[in-house]
């Protein structure tokens, strides 16, 4: 898929909005990869984190709001924790989430979920599980 | 010292046996924590916006909550609880602008500024009990058994509320104490998937199953942790990757404060085999444990 990327197309307003969000300077990242490494969702993952950050960095913004990765996100901050840039993904990861979940969309239909699975489920699945999948 | 207990939601109901287990284990070495009189469900996770205020309201009442029971600690089982509560308090503690809105937002509370001090049950062991008075009160050794330590993420990650800097050694006092051999393996602290059985249940099964084969060839008996968010993925999953063949065999999962129980010499009623599952349980009968509890309600 050929991709079309000029100042015309970077959205610096997304740009300033994930870093207002996340507290963190995504053009610090330098591409080393060390987050896809840390991540144990990476290997499904369509996109890895670190190519996130680089279409972060070029405000692609309508191509990341399509992508799964910011939902196959666990938020376990491995990413962060080995960064050799300091960055703390799992914020940024976070804001690419709200950015979609404050437009009203949810990534899951708590009421359609099966009833035997939330009797099965722990309380936190369920908790943990709307406040980063829902709005 | 006063110190104030926060079960959380999944306590109640799911990990019942992680609740049971840790109180009669501490009633049995005379240490006396107090369930807060009113507590609410903390969110289970930390709110990683800069402005998302809001989601802190949770788990900062609960720790206004322990303040005004004049507690100095607040304890808790469940590793999300613990980490949720123990970064909401670091917030609070440090950030002067983000308290000050949420002491202004909630004025029917007292101030608060982070002054009580959030802990996990497994330092606090170490730190009140100590390794050596635990050691002594051991009645049943558990030798033989080999135990893996399993940390996950929210026992050790961010680094301001880890447990210890490098994952790996306090889990395995803990389980020297109890007269069992640790065994180290290189999974210890990589996520089960968390929440996202919810979304991706398959690439919840796929750490799984790369949790599992690592504690598997490091050559533990059992697994033990402290989070029912893991206990469920870690036992849901293995039953699909065993039907599937994507391990080799089931691997039994504990909370640690069962085995603390157990190492006490306390009955099935505290260390709840009822609500383990069966090759857990198994896994307890072959090693001379009672598995009757048919006195036990759920
Ligand atoms: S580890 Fe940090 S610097 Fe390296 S690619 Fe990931 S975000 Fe960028
Ligand atoms: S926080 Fe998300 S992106 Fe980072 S390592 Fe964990 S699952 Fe992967």
């Amino acid at each position: 898929m050929a991709i079309e990327i000029s100042e015309k197309t970077i959205k610096h307003e997304f740009i300033d909005r994930i870093n207002e969000l996340s507290g963190q300077d995504i053009y610090k990242c330098f591409q080393c990869g060390t987050c896809g490494g840390a991540c144990p969702m990476s290997g499904q993952m369509e996109i890895l984190p670190r190519k996130i950050m680089r279409m972060l960095q070029l405000g692609m913004a309508e191509h990341i709001s399509e992508l799964e990765t910011g939902w196959e996100c666990a938020s376990c901050h491995s990413c962060s924790v080995n960064c050799p840039r300091g960055i703390d993904l799992a914020r940024v990861m976070e804001a690419v989430r709200l950015l979609i979940l404050r437009k009203n969309i949810n990534k899951i239909e708590p009421s359609r979920l099966a009833e035997a699975v939330v009797r099965e489920l722990p309380q936190i699945a369920l908790v943990a599980g709307f406040r980063k999948l829902t709005s | 010292m006063k110190v104030s207990y926060y079960p959380g939601c999944t306590l109640k109901t799911k990990a019942k046996h992680l609740e049971d287990s840790a109180l009669a284990s501490l009633a049995a070495l005379g240490v006396e924590i107090r369930e807060l009189p009113r507590w609410n469900c903390c969110g289970a996770v930390h709110s990683l916006a800069d402005d998302d205020l809001i989601h802190h309201v949770a788990p900062v009442r609960d720790l206004i909550r322990a303040k005004d029971e004049g507690s100095e600690r607040l304890v808790t089982l469940c590793s999300m609880c613990y980490n949720t509560l123990a970064r909401a308090n670091l917030l609070m503690r440090n950030d002067e602008v983000k308290r000050k809105t949420i002491n202004d937002f909630m004025t029917e509370e007292s101030d608060y500024q982070g002054e009580v001090e959030v802990e996990h049950l497994i330092p606090f062991l170490r730190d009140v009990i100590g390794w050596d008075n635990l050691r002594a009160k051991i009645k049943v050794p558990l030798t033989g058994m080999k135990i893996a330590s399993y940390y996950g993420c929210t026992l050790v990650r961010p680094q301001n509320v880890a447990i210890e800097p490098v994952a790996g050694k306090i889990m395995n006092e803990f389980v020297e104490a109890l007269g069992a051999e640790p065994i180290d393996f290189s999974a210890n602290t990589l996520c089960c998937g968390s929440y996202q059985v919810l979304a991706h249940p398959d690439s919840v099964a796929d750490v799984v199953g790369r949790i599992i084969e690592s504690a598997s060839r490091a050559g533990a008996d059992a697994l033990i942790l402290s989070c029912p968010l893991c206990e469920y993925n870690l036992l849901k999953k293995q039953e699909e990757l065993l039907e599937k063949q994507k391990i080799g065999r089931r691997m039994p999962v504990f909370y640690f404060s069962q085995l603390l129980a157990m190492a006490l010499g306390l009955g099935p009623e505290s260390y709840r085999p009822d609500m383990s599952d069966a090759a857990s349980v198994e896994f307890l009968k072959s090693k001379n444990f009672s598995v009757e509890s048919a006195a036990v309600q759920a």
